[in-house]
């Protein structure tokens, strides 16, 4: 009666949460890659099915002859697309790099503090995280507007004459993105420098290393791991963000979570927006696994 | 011994006040007199008076509520499942595409997790709703639930474990008796961290909802869409303060039990 209770058990922990995200997260995925094979049609839900599953195997195997690539092919033909795409992508690759260059000092600050006051500032981190990421970018709008609190700041101090136009710019989505993500790129930084052996460096610089040289050769190398793993948690939501360039971006602001929210809730083209997401995914493909083997990997180390 | 030098303390300093000042001007603002939120005019209440007024707001944080506290709660039931399945059985058939579905979803762009489960409940004729809601909810923030619950089994001593086994004890007993309370604090925050996330979440309520089931967050936006008031920074001010209160009571219980803890294993080896 254990044993077999005990093979039930084990079985159920593992087959419960394993079919919730086969059905809610996997095969999502595959709706939206049969959708974008499908075309356009004015009705609700508005797409004609690119096939039933009411026609079994061999109707599938029929209708695979009648895949339409419509949605593909206007995709690569229209240049609205491709220049979202490559926008998103530029736009993620500097926010990232800014975000590490401001995570990196915060976090190595962090690990060196003194002990008592560390969990603390790790608290004071992982709080902004916590708080509703809608109301830290509407936060930024009464700061960047035209007659706003840092342009009111600048002109007081006689820095600047004319306010600098900053909302409904790009300037405004690095900034948004920069500051929403910052947490996310200390975290793993930090939690990579704290377990670091600080003799190392010690050894180093009794052996006549420069501080900065002990930092590029030792500190910098050991700390990847946390640097890699702050980067993608970073890049991979940036690219297909919404919310940012959607409240602090302008009109001529592309990226294609914007356009594939438009695409979806004012022109209803539902099988276009099911092809821009599949390519958004097969982008983002190789980073997500590259983030979910760094992760592997870290866990299996804390064994 | 290494020094916390003036560099180190100066970008903690730029860093902190990078990510606070934006949220204390945001909730010093919701206590202005004036319809602006850039210019100060006095001291005032009225916006949080006005709230109370607004029906549809009401309404948007009940759903809200009740969408938090229904997904987490079952969240947080299969993200520790999954969390155990995770770290107790290394091998088993599909592991790395199951790693894979806890992983993918924390960094995977909302707006395709919206689209794509929008699109499973239109397949299936599901009608959007409170209950479609709920479904994608608790989707999105298992994963969460289950990174935070497996560091804390990662560090666990499972030889407490094996005593129970030995001693006779049931799996289900000794997850329920052994291993549960010693995992506590990190179920709980695992909870409340589930909770805060539902709460907050905007892209893909707005895809997985339908009539009836308009969340705050949604309600927030279409209000800030229309332009920047005091009002909204009340509510703003009302969830900042909702969550650093829950952030808060979730570290002084885990504190608290750590504390317990050590006192416990001081006791058990005086002895």
């Amino acid at each position: 009666m254990t044993k077999l209770g005990s093979a039930l058990f084990n079985r159920l922990v593992i087959i419960i949460p394993y079919a919730w995200l086969t059905i809610f997260f996997l095969a999502p995925f595959f709706i939206v890659l049969r959708i974008s094979l499908s075309e356009t049609a004015i009705a609700m839900p508005p797409y004609l099915p690119a096939f039933n599953f009411a026609d079994g195997i061999s109707g599938i195997g029929e209708k695979i002859g009648q895949f339409s690539f419509a949605n593909y092919v206007f995709l690569a033909g229209d240049a609205l697309y491709m220049n979202a795409y490559i926008s998103s992508l530029k736009i993620a690759v500097i926010s990232t790099v800014v975000c590490l260059l401001i995570a990196y000092p915060v976090a190595y600050g962090m690990a060196k503090a003194p002990s008592t006051i560390r969990p603390t500032l790790l608290m004071l981190v992982i709080l902004p995280f916590w708080t509703s990421f809608l109301i830290r970018v509407y936060a930024w709008i009464a700061i960047l507007k035209p007659e706003g609190l840092l342009n009111q700041l600048l002109m007081t101090l006689g820095l600047i004459d004319e306010p600098l136009i900053i909302l409904n710019t790009n300037w405004a989505i690095y900034i948004g993105i920069v500051y929403s993500y910052l947490p996310f790129m200390v975290l793993p930084i930090y939690s990579s420098l704290e377990k670091m052996d600080l003799s190392l460096t010690e050894a180093a610089q009794d052996l006549g290393c420069t501080p900065i040289r002990a930092f590029w050769r030792i500190t910098f190398p050991l700390s990847m791991p946390g640097v890699i793993a702050g980067c993608m948690l970073v890049f991979i939501p940036a690219v297909g963000e919404f919310v940012i360039p959607d409240l602090l971006g302008g009109s001529e602001t592309l990226m294609i979570g914007k356009t594939l929210w438009n695409e979806f809730n004012a022109n209803r083209d539902w099988p276009v927006s099911a092809a821009v997401a599949t390519i958004l995914l097969l982008i983002l493909v190789v980073p997500i696994m590259f983030f979910q083997h760094a992760q592997a990997k870290a866990d299996g180390e804390g064994r | 011994m290494v020094r916390w030098s003036r560099f180190n303390i100066a970008s903690i300093v730029f860093g902190f006040a990078f990510l606070y000042l934006p949220i204390v001007l945001l909730v010093i603002f919701s206590f202005n007199e004036s319809k602006l939120v850039t210019v100060w005019a006095g001291f005032s209440t009225k916006w949080y008076v006005q709230l109370f007024h607004n029906q549809a707001l009401l309404d948007a944080a009940w759903v809200t509520v009740r969408v938090g506290l229904i997904s987490a709660t079952i969240a947080t039931v299969l993200g520790t499942l999954a969390a155990l399945a995770m770290t107790r059985y290394t091998r088993f058939r599909g592991r790395m595409l199951f790693s894979g579905m806890i992983y993918a979803p924390l960094v995977m762009p909302e707006v395709i997790t919206g689209l794509s489960l929008l699109l499973l409940f239109v397949a299936i004729g599901f009608d959007r709703g409170f209950w479609t809601l709920t479904l994608a909810h608790i989707t999105f923030t298992m994963c969460f639930v289950a990174v935070v619950v497996q560091s804390r089994l990662l560090s666990f001593d499972r030889s407490i474990e094996e005593a129970a086994m030995d001693l006779g004890a049931t799996p289900v007993a000794t997850f329920l008796q052994v291993t549960l309370p010693v995992i506590a604090p990190a179920v709980f925050s695992g909870w409340v961290l589930a909770f805060t996330l539902s709460l907050d979440d905007l892209v893909i309520s707005n895809f997985t909802s339908g009539p009836g089931a308009t969340t705050l967050p949604m309600r927030i936006y279409s209000q800030v869409r229309l332009g920047v008031t005091p009002e909204i920074n009340a509510v703003c001010t009302i969830l900042i303060g909702i969550v650093a209160l829950g952030v808060l009571i979730a570290s002084v219980v885990s504190r608290r039990r750590e504390l317990q803890r050590v006192k416990d294993e001081q006791a058990a080896f005086a002895h």
